[in-house]
């Protein structure tokens, strides 16, 4: 049963034919390269899985039912979680209260429902510790690395019982070092059954943990195959067109 | 393993210092130490300050600053400005005043006062929030119209009679309660909720999430528009208690009542820590940023200096407090 199943969506916006025709399966536990050149239709198609748009024709599978996203938190029920490029953390809160943003662990004292800091430190810093990171939950995320960053923004996912989680360019601004960082979140997200899609211009990132290679191109899918069958070569050659289709 | 875990202990000690090296990393700390020693200076100085007559002066001036200024840093902290306050101020007092002096009891004034000023805020939150305005223009028109309103309200005469519960509303604004002034015990009161709502609250928690990055709290599903509603309304608010005191305290009201108000308000917002690019700001730090700017104002006359030099001082101490924790957020992310 895969966690994820696209079947034939096409989505168009006027004349434009942003997606045409997409199917793909991603499995449990399973890291997802999508790749593409600019407009390729690598956005257009995070955005219909997340639920910011509804595709214009074919359907979403999530386990084995058909799923209907009108609002981004259809599919945040539905398990799909999607760390935005720029993070979306707030540099002025701590750690924890960043993870727990607009889902605030509460407790109640008589009639007052307080914020429970310490409930969401000991929370956060079981994730930051499931995801072998050192980020401590009463930072202020201010202060930190990119990796530290996207750590926090990964076990923001993990709060709820994410299924599938879409990561937009995690790689893009950050340093060497912070690179391997993220790249061992994302092992970390796989080895917990997570079915990770992540969308990157770096070949080399792709390739290291990637199990499976998707290339857009023109709003088709060209290629969707075993990332150990690809090589760099042929899927530069997938995004620029130079080879029609694999 | 162990070089690991004492490696964290070390970064994690310098990061999470000790009760005295924490304060010292806020600029509220040294605002306040800066007060007090301004203080000490004159009781020594001067034998006119420590005088029981000049601090309930001082400190009832200072309360009706303080208590806008902390509606003021909820607005700041949020990311935006309210420039209306100073006008919220005498419409809320001038209504008060036009409901008593036609014979009504205060119960009805008071609410009634508050009523116009909530919903000051109220039109300011739905064009910010809503229509997307931005807040500067918002409420740089509300400042126009409020006070205009007020003169209308008033026939831009000055009222000092109050009918029957005359003497209720000068006691409310003039007087104190042991010994205290009345308007001190509220900037109290007040700073003390807030300051409880800013930090154990969801609403001070999304407040200070949308200040920082407003994208990122409208992403994770905070609902941004009826919380930036409420920041104004509760802004407003503060100026409505403000304007109610005030007409008790001075037993009169005039359409110039809270003429340039914002500025003060702003100014000790500012000094006390909030900062305009907002996410930063505390319900103490406007308390203590206001008592500041009171004490300076005092200590000029105490002192004879002449009062045109009060707003040198003033904007002075803002640009120094500004700087200082530029310079110490410079030093800290080096």
């Amino acid at each position: 049963m895969s966690a994820l199943r696209l079947d034939g969506v096409s989505k168009h916006f006027g004349a434009i034919q942003a997606l045409n025709d997409v199917s793909l399966a991603i499995e449990p536990g399973e890291v997802v390269g999508l790749m593409g050149d600019n407009g390729a239709g690598k956005s257009t198609l995070v955005k219909v899985i997340a639920g910011n748009f509804a595709p214009t024709s074919g359907a979403l599978y999530v386990g084995d039912r058909k799923a209907e996203f009108h609002k981004p938190r259809d599919a945040q029920r539905a398990g799909i979680e999607v760390v935005y490029q720029d993070l979306a953390l707030c540099n002025n809160l701590s750690a924890a209260s960043n993870v727990f943003l607009g889902r605030e662990l509460l407790r109640k004292i008589g009639p007052l429902r307080l914020i429970d800091y310490s409930g969401m430190h000991a929370k956060s810093a079981q994730l930051f510790a499931r995801l072998k990171s050192e980020t401590r939950p009463r930072d202020l995320v201010h202060r930190m690395s990119g990796g530290q960053r996207q750590a926090v923004a990964i076990a923001r996912t993990l709060l709820t019982d994410a299924r599938i989680v879409l990561m937009d360019e995690p790689t893009a601004a950050i340093s060497v070092r912070q690179v391997t960082e993220v790249l061992n979140l994302i092992r970390n997200l796989r080895d917990h059954g997570i079915a990770v899609v992540l969308i990157s211009h770096r070949m080399p990132d792709v390739f290291e943990v990637a199990d499976k290679i998707a290339v857009l191109r023109r709003g088709r899918l060209v290629a969707s195959k075993r990332a150990a069958e690809s090589s760099p070569e042929e899927v530069t050659g997938l995004i620029t067109g130079a080879i029609e289709a694999a | 393993m162990s070089t690991n875990s004492t490696l964290d202990e070390i970064i994690g000690a310098s990061e999470h210092k000790s009760l005295l090296a924490r304060l010292s990393s806020r600029q509220t700390f040294w605002v306040f130490l800066a007060a007090v020693l301004a203080c000490l200076a004159l009781t020594l100085l001067t034998d006119t300050f420590a005088t029981e007559r000049n601090l309930f002066n001082v400190s009832r001036n200072f309360a009706f600053v303080g208590i806008i200024a902390i509606g003021m840093t909820a607005v700041i902290a949020s990311g935006g400005i309210d420039l209306s306050v100073g006008s919220t101020v005498v419409l809320s007092a001038m209504t008060i005043a036009v409901i008593m002096s036609g014979g009504m009891p205060i119960w009805i004034g008071i609410p009634v006062a508050l009523l116009a000023a909530v919903a000051v805020g109220l039109v300011n939150g739905i064009l910010i929030a809503y229509a997307g305005m931005p807040a500067f223009v918002v409420t740089l028109g509300m400042l126009s119209l409020a006070r205009s309103l007020a003169m209308v309200l008033s026939n831009n005469k000055m009222i000092y009679e109050f009918g029957p519960d005359h003497s209720l509303l000068l006691g409310l604004g003039g007087g104190s309660t042991l010994g205290m002034p009345n308007p001190l015990i509220v900037l109290a009161v007040l700073a003390v909720l807030t300051g409880f709502a800013f930090r154990w609250t969801r609403w001070g928690q999304h407040l200070f999430a949308m200040g920082g990055n407003e994208q990122a709290a409208k992403l994770t599903g905070i609902a941004v528009k009826p919380l930036k509603v409420s920041v104004y309304v509760f802004s407003a608010f503060t100026a409505g208690i403000t304007g109610i005191l005030e007409v008790g305290w001075l037993g009169g009201v005039t359409t110039n009542l809270g003429q340039a108000m914002e500025l003060s308000v702003i100014a000790a917002a500012v000094i006390g820590g909030a900062n305009l690019a907002g996410g930063v700001g505390t319900a103490f730090g406007a308390v203590v940023g206001a008592l500041l700017i009171e004490v300076i104002r005092n200590s000029l006359i105490l002192l004879g200096i002449s009062t045109f030099w009060q707003g040198a001082f003033v904007g002075s101490f803002i640009v120094i407090a500004v700087a200082f924790d530029r310079l110490r957020s410079a030093r800290s992310s080096e």
